[in-house]
Formats: structure tokens, C-alpha cells, sequence
């Protein structure tokens, strides 16, 4: 093997998507042929495997290879939002790994499912072309169709995979239709391309604008923002916990960073043909987040509805189209990500009278016998809601500041409106948690040390990121500085 | 060019009246029959297209795999198709009305200018057409160019064919299974026991 091959073999492995395939099939292949503890293994085979495609991530050896640069790309806001993807993957497998094992649905394909999810992110954020878009958004979301209905006995858990598929599906056709449409008056699938081709034409004809809507209503449908969320609180509701705490945390993440690169991309150029459409989704999404929030007793419906709310609030950077909504939008999807790894992780080993806990009720007294625990949930409430000195204002602050420099003050005033209107269903928790009356009650924790650790780790982040938010907006700055040079 | 005129009258022909023959048959197995012939009609259209690598797909996911499933589980299922028709007069108004905006689209689209400016389809660019056949045109640019894409779409199979043994399969412990090593490694004083039986008492 000549020098040459060698190296040329290193830069393959250096990169993260390829090393992802390659160890997820590997620990497929561990987790068929071992006959004990085989969740247990795969789970923390996954696991490092995931770390190390991480620290691939971060490294972003340059590597160019034959032609993967026109389907493929790498920039930092890509670099940043797919180490958030990867570490999301991470914190969600370890926060769920002991309640797969107490529901008996210890099965090694779920961490296998979620590597390969991850992988479909990874070649969704990177997508530098129509096809690798479709592709990766349609890895994602089959691995997700499959582990929404993991639990085969279960009704719900069979419904809300049956529902996510037929609405995925149909929310693919709808964009790959738009995809069809783009292609068709561009002549050609390359974000690079289709923005130089729409320069040229100077104006976006009647097609164009309709693959144009028809490709965001797909992504909408990705992002779960309303008019197309109708799916959420079912799905989350139904799939069970720790997989719910999967699609809460994750493919969020991912899907906000294509609906960026998408808008700001190829159609950088013609702001005011999509940003109709976004400040009506972003306006939506935040006001029925809010509203619809407020009548919910499960917990895991309430946290739909606040991520739908959230969604809004992360298209406002979006519709601000500047450096600061770039800035505020990677400090808002890290806060979202924290919390959400931080209300799971609670959510996941908290047990009354040896069941877990799925409605808000059921919290109540909670504060009597676990003060640490409740604390936790009421700063991780309070965070949610957006009040001051924790990390949830930083996020909602920043994206408020990106639109007012936008000049759409209406839309940052709806913001804090409908913030306003949410925060009554956060405190309703810790109201419950505090001062609602005790019944029988008897609460068990059974926290596993690794995600006791990210629990603790999130909470000080949350609590001290008044401390030290320069950090955070340094690396906005830069990124967003990166994007639009 | 007469041959080429007359096989295209022939496969378009066959396959409108075939399909016409889908949705009005009363044998619901007679319809799938019928779907078959009209796909078959459309390979030969795409063949006369020049697209010969479209036209085999055809044939061979359509015909060979899909209407054959589909077949099978027309037969499969019992299903009373007398009742399904019951709504169809109900329907049949706004069914109407469905076929002639349709018409009126298609003539707007055919008989007037309003779709065929030039603004909207100026930009569209027209594949290369070149002498060699378009199944070794794909194969060169699949390998190469598409490469990543082909290599995803690789993944997404296993994902999928991960996904539905997940979801379905079921370890039995009742059924049986051959252990290829057992046999291999029985032999007769394994196999066989030889014990002594006292007269009159058995085992």
C-alpha cells in the first residue's frame, strides 16, 4: 500500500459520515450475534461511536473528494449545527436507556435506529443539492417512523408510527413535488447552481414560486410548524417516552438547519418572495403553541406544543434574514436542546407508585419528598417560559434583538406576546409542584449516574448562562460572520 | 416513420382503452389484469421515447413485483366490491364536474398561448440526446457522479429492511429450528442408548 493510498484511505475515515456508517453497521452486526445484554452493549457501543464522529465533527478535516462538494458541503453554521445534532443523538440514548430497559423494550435496534437517524441529519444539514436533501430527510424520518411504533403491543405507540408515516410521506411527496418544479425551471438540482441560475433570471416566475412554497411546506411539515404540526402532539403522545425525548431533542435540530440553508441559499436573493411565508408560520407556531399549551394534562402533549411554540419563535431568526437572526438561532437551538435534554432526563426516571409519570397532575407534592428534583423542573420551567436569569431569555432575547434590526418590531412585539400567554402553562407545573395537595403519593427516582451527570450538567448551564453568555455569542458572531461573508 | 406513427397509435391506444377497462371491469381480478396490459403499453411508449432503460423498469418493478403483489392480494382479500360501488351514483355529479374542469384545463392549456410563454418554461434545459443508450449513460454517471447519492440510498434500504424486521418479527419458542452443529456433531453413542430391561417390568 503506497503512502498515497494510506492517506487517501485516512481522509475517508476522517470523515464523520462515512465513520458513522461504517461503526453504526459494525454494532449491528455486534448486537445480531450476541446472545446477552446485547441493548446494553449496542447502547454503549452507540454511544462512543456517536463521541467519536463528534470529535470528527469538530476537527473538519478539509477533504475533497471526486464530486461529493456538489452534493456535499461543510461551513461552520453546518459544522455547528451538526455537532448539536450528534450531541443531542448522545445526551437522548443515555437519558433513555434505563427506561427501555424497565418497559422491556430492550431491543438493540433502537440506539442502532438512532445512529443511523443521526446519519440521515448529518447528509440533511451538509445537503448542498435537491436529491441529497430528499435523501437525508428521508433517512431521517423512515428511522423515526420505525422507533415511533417500537412497541409493538401498544395501541398508541402503533398509531402514532402509522400517523407519522402517512403524514411524512405525504409531506415528502409535497416537497419533493416542489423539488420537481425547481428543477424544472432552473434546469438543474445544485443549491450553488439554482441560485446563479435565479441571479441571472433576476425575477422568480410563477413556477419557481410554487416549487419555492411547496418545498417549505415540506420542511414545515419537518419543523412542525403550524398549519402543519397536526401530527405532533399525537406522535409525541403515543411513541413512548424516551423516544419522544429522541424526536424532541434531534430532528428539530436538523430540519431548522436546512430551513435556513434552503431559505438563505439558494433564495438569498429574493427575501421577500419567502419571508411572507415564514413570518406567517413563525406568528402561527408561537400563538397556537401557546394557546393550545394551556388545556393539556399529559406532559409529553404540553412539550409538543411547547416545541411547536419554540419552532415559532426559531423561524423569527429566519424571517430577520441578518447576522444577528443567525446568531440568535444557534444560541436559541443549543438553549432548546439543554432544556429539553434536561426536562427528559427528569421525565425518564421519575416514577409514582411504579409507573411513570405522563400527566402534570401527577406531579403534584412533588416538592415534599424530591426538593432537588422539583427544583430542577421548576429552573427548567422557568428557562422554557423565558424568565430572566436563566438560559430560555438568552434565546428568546437574542432572536427578539436579530428582528428588531430586522425592522419587523411587530413580529418581535407578537413574540413576546405569545411568550407571555406561554409562560402561564410553565408556572401552571410549578404550581402544581409546589402548592397543589398531596395525595397518595410515592415517588421514586431512578436516575442512572451517566444521565444524573447530564441532568446536573444542564441545570448549572441553565442557571449560570447569565454568567458567561459572551462565550455563546462569540461563536454566534462567528458563525454568522462566516455565513454571510 | 409510418411504423414509428402506427406503434405509437397501437401502445396508446391499447393502454387508454385498457385502463378505461381498469376502473369499469366488474372482476377486480380482471382490473389488475387490465392494469398490467396498460403498463405494459406504457413501456412500449417510453421505448418509442428512447428512454429503453425507463421502459425495462417498467416492466420489471411494475409488472414483475408490483402487479403481481397486487394480484395476490386482490385474491387474497374478500373484499365486496358491490358495495363499494353503492356511493357511485351518489359521487357521480361531482365526478362529472371534476372531468370537465379537467377538460376545460387541458383546453386552455392546448388551444391558447397562456401556459406556453416563454417565461415559463424558458429556463428548462433538455437532457443531451446522444447515440448511445441511455441504461450505459445512467451506469456511468450512477457509479461516478451519483455515487453519494447511490450510497444513501443504499442505507436507506438497510434502514428500511432493519425497520420491518424490527417491527414484525416475532421469536417463537414453539417452532423448531435446524442447529447445523448438533447434527453435525451427533453420533451414535450420543444418539443411542442401550439399557438392559428385566423381563416383565419394562422401563
Amino acid at each position: 500500500m503506497s503512502l498515497r493510498m494510506q492517506n487517501n484511505l485516512l481522509a475517508i475515515f476522517m470523515m464523520p459520515e462515512i465513520t458513522l456508517v461504517l461503526l453504526t453497521t459494525i454494532i449491528l452486526l455486534i448486537g445480531l450475534f450476541q446472545k446477552k445484554n446485547s441493548f446494553s452493549n449496542v447502547t454503549n457501543l452507540s454511544v462512543i461511536a456517536l463521541f467519536f464522529v463528534f470529535f470528527l465533527i469538530y476537527l473538519n478535516r478539509e477533504f475533497s473528494f471526486a464530486s461529493y462538494n456538489y452534493f456535499f458541503k461543510s461551513s461552520l453554521l453546518i459544522q455547528f449545527f451538526k455537532s448539536i445534532v450528534v450531541l443531542g443523538s448522545i445526551a437522548s440514548i443515555i437519558i433513555s436507556k434505563s427506561y427501555f430497559e424497565e418497559l422491556k423494550l430492550s431491543r438493540f435496534e433502537i440506539p442502532v435506529l438512532i445512529s443511523f437517524s443521526t446519519l440521515g441529519m448529518l447528509i440533511l444539514i451538509s445537503s448542498n443539492d435537491l436529491i441529497s436533501m430528499y435523501l437525508g430527510i428521508e433517512l431521517q424520518s423512515l428511522t423515526l417512523y420505525v422507533v415511533a411504533a417500537i412497541k409493538r403491543d401498544s395501541i398508541q405507540s402503533a398509531e402514532s408510527g402509522v400517523k407519522y408515516f402517512v403524514l411524512g410521506a405525504l409531506s415528502s411527496g409535497i416537497l419533493l413535488y416542489g423539488c420537481s418544479l425547481i428543477y424544472g425551471f432552473t434546469g438543474t438540482t445544485n443549491f450553488e447552481e439554482i441560485r446563479l441560475s435565479l441571479i441571472s433570471i433576476n425575477h422568480l416566475s410563477l413556477g419557481i414560486i410554487f416549487g419555492l412554497v411547496f418545498v417549505l411546506v415540506g420542511l414545515a411539515f419537518k419543523v412542525s410548524a403550524v398549519p402543519f404540526h397536526m401530527w405532533t402532539p399525537d406522535v409525541y403522545e403515543g411513541a413512548p417516552t424516551s423516544i419522544t425525548a429522541f424526536f424532541a431533542i434531534v430532528p428539530k435540530v436538523s430540519a431548522v438547519a436546512i430551513i435556513y440553508r434552503f431559505c438563505l441559499e439558494p433564495f438569498g436573493n429574493f427575501y421577500s418572495e419567502w419571508s411572507q411565508i415564514i413570518i406567517f408560520l413563525s406568528i402561527s407556531s408561537m400563538f397556537l403553541g401557546a394557546i393550545a399549551a394551556i388545556a393539556q394534562q399529559s406532559i409529553k402533549r404540553l412539550l409538543a406544543y411547547s416545541s411547536i411554540g419554540h419552532v415559532g419563535y426559531i423561524l423569527i431568526g429566519l424571517a430577520s434574514a441578518n447576522a444577528a437572526g443567525i446568531k440568535g438561532v444557534i444560541i436559541y437551538m443549543l438553549i432548546y436542546v439543554v432544556m429539553n435534554i434536561a426536562i427528559f432526563s427528569i421525565i425518564l426516571s421519575l416514577k409514582n407508585n411504579n409507573s411513570y409519570i405522563e400527566k402534570i397532575s401527577e406531579l403534584s407534592g412533588l416538592s415534599k419528598s424530591k426538593p432537588i428534583i422539583s427544583l430542577s423542573i421548576a429552573i427548567i420551567m422557568l428557562s422554557l417560559a423565558g424568565i430572566p436569569p436563566f438560559a430560555g431569555f438568552f434565546g428568546k432575547f437574542y432572536i427578539f434583538i436579530a428582528a428588531v434590526e430586522a425592522d419587523l418590531i411587530f413580529l418581535a412585539v407578537l413574540g413576546v406576546i405569545s411568550s407571555v400567554i406561554s409562560a402561564y402553562y410553565y408556572l401552571r407545573i410549578i404550581k402544581v409542584l409546589y402548592f397543589d395537595e398531596v395525595d397518595d403519593c410515592n415517588y421514586q427516582s431512578i436516575i442512572t449516574s451517566q444521565s444524573l451527570v447530564l441532568l446536573i450538567c444542564a441545570i448549572l448551564f441553565l442557571s449560570f448562562f447569565v454568567f458567561y453568555p459572551s462565550v455563546f455569542v462569540t461563536i454566534g458572531t462567528t458563525i454568522s460572520l462566516d455565513f454571510f461573508q | 416513420m409510418i411504423i414509428y406513427t402506427l406503434s405509437f397509435y397501437l401502445f396508446s391506444t391499447i393502454a387508454v382503452l385498457s385502463a378505461l377497462m381498469v376502473i369499469s371491469s366488474k372482476n377486480s381480478v380482471h382490473s389488475v389484469l387490465f392494469l398490467i396490459l396498460s403498463f405494459v403499453n406504457a413501456a412500449g411508449l417510453f421505448v418509442l421515447l428512447g428512454a429503453e432503460f425507463l421502459a425495462m423498469i417498467l416492466l420489471v418493478v411494475y409488472v414483475g413485483a408490483v402487479a403481481v403483489l397486487f394480484l395476490f392480494v386482490v385474491m387474497m382479500l374478500d373484499i365486496n366490491y358491490i358495495k363499494l360501488r353503492e356511493g357511485f351514483l351518489q359521487y357521480l355529479p361531482f365526478g362529472v364536474l371534476l372531468g370537465i374542469v379537467l377538460i376545460v384545463e387541458l383546453g386552455i392549456a392546448f388551444f391558447t398561448e397562456t401556459f406556453s410563454e416563454m417565461s415559463l418554461v424558458e429556463y428548462a434545459q433538455m437532457p443531451e440526446i446522444t447515440i448511445t443508450e441511455n441504461t450505459k449513460l445512467l451506469g456511468f454517471v450512477l457509479y461516478t457522479k451519483y455515487f453519494y447519492l447511490f450510497q444513501i440510498s443504499g442505507i436507506i434500504l438497510l434502514v428500511a429492511m432493519i425497520g420491518s424486521i424490527t417491527l414484525t418479527l416475532r421469536q417463537r419458542e414453539i417452532s423448531k429450528k435446524q442447529i447445523i452443529s448438533d447434527q453435525n456433531n451427533a453420533d451414535a453413542s450420543k444418539a443411542i442408548i442401550k439399557k438392559k430391561i428385566k423381563l416383565r417390568e419394562g422401563i
